[in-house]
C-alpha cells in the first residue's frame, strides 16, 4: 500500500471513531450524572480528527505540491494561535458571560465555514459540478452570516453596543439585502458556472456579512439567546453543508447534527418565552426593556432583610425564585450559604429555575451549580409549579417577568400567557431587588403590589448577608 | 463518493440523532449543551485545515489561514467553556460521600 493510501485510510478511520465520539459524548451530555465525561469523549473525537488531517499532506493535489511545506507551517501556526488564544479566554471568561462567550466562539466557526467556501469559490470552480457549487454557496451565505450576527450578538452582551438601532422600514431593508445577496450567489453559481470575476464574489461575501448585522441590531438584550441558538444552529448547517463539499463525511455528520440540535433548542428556547421564532427576530419585543422607574410606589411594603431571614428560618418550606440579577450582584455563594443554614434549622428548601432564568435556557443552573448548589434541590418550573401552594416563604431574588401573575391574567400585558412561576401562591413572598425598577420586558410587575408580597431593597449580596448574620445571631453561638 | 442520495441520507439520519438527543435533555442542561454542540461545529478546523493544505495561492493561503485560525478557536473555546460548565454540576449525594 502505498503512502498516500496509507495516509487516507487512517483519515477515514479517524473520522469515522471522530463521529462516533461525538454523538456518543453529547448522549452523555444530555444528563447531568454524565454530562462532564460527554464533554470529554467529544473532546478525543476532536483531537483524533484535527491529528489525523494532518495526514492530508500525503494526499494534496499536484497543484498544491510545491507549496506544501508553506502550507503546513501556516497550518500549525494558525492551529496553535486559534487554540491557545480560545483555550485563555474560555479559562477566564465569568460564568455570567458565558452566553457572549458561546456567541463569539460560534461566530468563528461560521467564519471558518465561510472560509471554506471562500476559498472553494475563488479556485474558480474549477472541478465543482452545478450541486456542489449549489451547496457551497449556500453554505457560504449561512456561515457568513452567522459570522456577523454571532459578533453583534456578542457585542451586545457584552455591553460593547447598548441600545437597539433601528431605523424606518428596515425590514424591507433587511429584506432587499438578503434577496440580493441570494440572487448574487445563485448567479455566480447557475450564471457563471463557478467562474465569476474575484470581485462579485467578494461582494456576495459582503453582502452576507452586512445581512447578519443588519438581521441583529434590531433585536433586544432579552431576545439575544434565542438569537445564540439560532446562530448555532445556522453554523452547524454550514459546516455540514461546506463537509459535502469537501467530501468529508465527520464534518456532514457533526454539522447537520448541530444544525438539527440546535433548531431544536431554539425552538424550545422561543416557546419557554411564549414567543415564534419569527416573532423574536422580527419584532423587536426584547428592546424595551432600558426603560426604568415605575410610577406606581405607595402599595410596596418594604421589610428589612434581617426580619426576612428570621422568618424563613422558621419556615417549614421555602422556595427560592432566582433571576439573572442575582447573578449580577454576585449573591449565588452567600445565597448558598444561607441556604445550607435553613437546612441546618430542618428547613425545606428548593430552587425554581424559569426555563429563561439568566441569560440563556439553563443559564442560572450552571451560575448556581458554580456556587456549589447540587442539582438535586433545583427544579423546572413545570415540576415546582404545583409546589408553591404549600410553601410558607418565595422568595424572588432578582428575577421580575418571570414571577409577574400579569401574564397569567392581563390579556392586554406584552408578556400575557408566558408561562410564569407561581411564587404569588405561597403564604409570604419577598422580593429582593435593588430598586422599583421594572422587568427586561418594561412591564410593571403585580405581584410586588400583593398583600403578601414584601419589598426587600438593597443589592442581593448585601441582602444575603444580613439574613446570614440575622440568623446566625438568632442561633447563638453554636 | 459521497454525492447525492448517500449524502442525503447521511445529513437525513444525522438530523434525527440531533433531534433526538436534544429531545431528552432537562432544560437544566440547555447552556452547556448549546455550548457542546457549538463545540461539536467547531469540527470544521479539520475541513479548514484540509483547505489550506491544498492552497494554490497567496489568496487561498490567506483565507485558509484564517479559517484554520477561526475554526481552532471555535474548537478549543467550545471545548474549554464546557467542560468549565460541566464540573460544576454536582448532586447532594456527592457532596456527602
Amino acid at each position: 500500500m502505498s503512502t498516500p493510501q496509507l495516509a487516507s485510510l487512517i483519515i477515514d478511520a479517524a473520522f469515522l471513531a471522530a463521529a462516533f465520539l461525538f454523538i456518543y459524548g453529547l448522549k452523555r451530555m444530555s444528563s447531568p450524572v454524565t454530562a462532564a465525561s460527554g464533554i470529554r469523549v467529544a473532546g478525543l473525537g476532536m483531537l483524533v480528527a484535527v491529528l489525523a488531517s494532518f495526514l492530508y499532506v500525503f494526499s494534496v493535489s499536484e497543484a498544491a505540491l510545491p507549496h506544501r511545506m508553506v502550507n503546513v507551517i501556516l497550518a500549525a501556526v494558525a492551529l496553535i494561535l486559534g487554540l491557545s488564544w480560545a483555550w485563555i479566554s474560555g479559562k477566564r471568561v465569568e460564568m455570567t458571560a458565558m452566553p457572549q462567550m458561546v456567541a463569539l466562539y460560534n461566530g468563528m466557526g461560521g467564519g471558518a465555514a465561510a472560509a471554506i467556501g471562500a476559498v472553494e469559490l475563488f479556485r474558480a470552480g474549477e472541478d465543482l459540478a452545478l450541486i456542489p457549487l449549489v451547496v457551497t454557496i449556500i453554505g457560504s451565505l449561512i456561515g457568513a452570516i452567522s459570522l456577523s450576527g454571532s459578533l453583534i450578538a456578542w457585542a451586545k452582551l457584552d455591553g460593547r453596543i447598548n441600545g437597539t438601532w433601528r431605523i424606518k422600514g428596515q425590514q424591507a431593508l433587511n429584506g432587499t439585502v438578503f434577496v440580493a445577496t441570494l440572487a448574487l450567489g445563485l448567479y455566480i453559481a447557475l450564471g457563471t458556472h463557478g467562474h465569476a470575476p474575484v470581485a462579485l464574489t467578494a461582494l456576495f461575501f459582503v453582502g452576507a456579512l452586512i445581512f447578519g448585522v443588519l438581521m441583529t441590531m434590531p433585536i433586544g438584550g432579552a431576545d439575544m439567546p434565542v438569537v445564540i441558538s439560532l446562530f448555532n444552529a445556522f453554523t452547524g448547517l454550514a459546516v455540514g453543508f461546506e463537509g459535502f463539499v469537501l467530501q468529508n463525511p465527520a464534518l456532514m455528520i457533526a454539522g447537520m447534527v448541530v444544525g438539527s440540535a440546535g433548531t431544536l433548542l431554539t425552538l424550545l428556547m422561543a416557546k419557554a418565552m411564549n414567543r415564534s421564532v419569527a416573532n423574536v427576530i422580527f419584532s423587536n419585543f426584547g428592546a424595551t426593556g432600558d426603560e426604568q422607574q415605575g410610577e406606581i410606589k405607595g402599595s410596596m411594603k418594604p421589610v428589612d432583610a434581617g426580619d426576612a431571614g428570621i422568618n424563613m428560618r422558621y419556615a417549614s418550606k421555602v422556595i427560592i425564585a432566582p433571576g439573572y440579577g442575582l447573578a449580577v450582584a454576585q449573591a449565588q455563594h452567600k445565597l448558598y450559604e444561607f441556604v445550607k443554614l435553613l437546612q441546618d434549622a430542618g428547613v425545606e428548601v428548593k430552587f425554581a429555575i424559569h426555563p429563561v432564568a439568566g441569560r440563556m435556557p439553563g443559564h442560572m443552573n450552571v451560575l448556581l451549580a458554580e456556587a456549589g448548589v447540587p442539582y438535586d434541590i433545583i427544579y423546572d418550573m413545570e415540576d415546582i409549579n404545583g409546589e408553591f401552594k404549600e410553601a410558607d416563604v418565595a422568595i424572588v431574588i432578582g428575577a421580575n417577568d418571570t414571577v409577574n401573575p400579569a401574564a397569567r391574567t392581563n390579556k392586554s400585558s406584552p408578556i400575557y400567557g408566558m408561562p410564569i412561576l407561581n411564587v404569588d401562591q405561597a403564604k409570604q413572598v419577598y422580593v429582593v431587588k435593588r430598586g422599583q425598577g421594572k422587568g427586561y420586558s418594561g412591564v410593571e410587575n403585580e405581584l410586588f403590589f400583593a398583600d403578601n408580597t414584601n419589598m426587600v431593597y438593597g443589592d442581593a449580596q448585601k441582602v444575603m448577608v444580613s439574613m446570614i448574620q440575622a440568623v446566625k445571631s438568632l442561633d447563638g453561638g453554636h | 463518493m459521497l454525492t447525492g442520495f448517500i449524502a442525503l441520507y447521511i445529513f437525513m439520519l444525522a438530523a434525527f440523532t440531533g433531534y433526538e438527543i436534544i429531545g431528552r435533555v432537562p432544560s437544566i442542561l440547555h447552556t452547556p449543551l448549546m455550548s457542546g454542540s457549538n463545540f461539536v461545529h467547531g469540527i470544521v478546523v479539520v475541513g479548514a485545515l484540509f483547505t489550506l493544505l491544498n492552497a494554490t495561492s497567496i489568496t487561498e493561503q490567506v483565507i485558509g489561514f484564517f479559517g484554520v485560525l477561526l475554526g481552532a478557536g471555535n474548537a478549543a473555546g467550545g471545548y474549554v467553556v464546557t467542560e468549565r460548565m460541566l464540573q460544576m454540576f454536582k448532586s447532594s449525594d456527592k457532596k456527602k460521600a
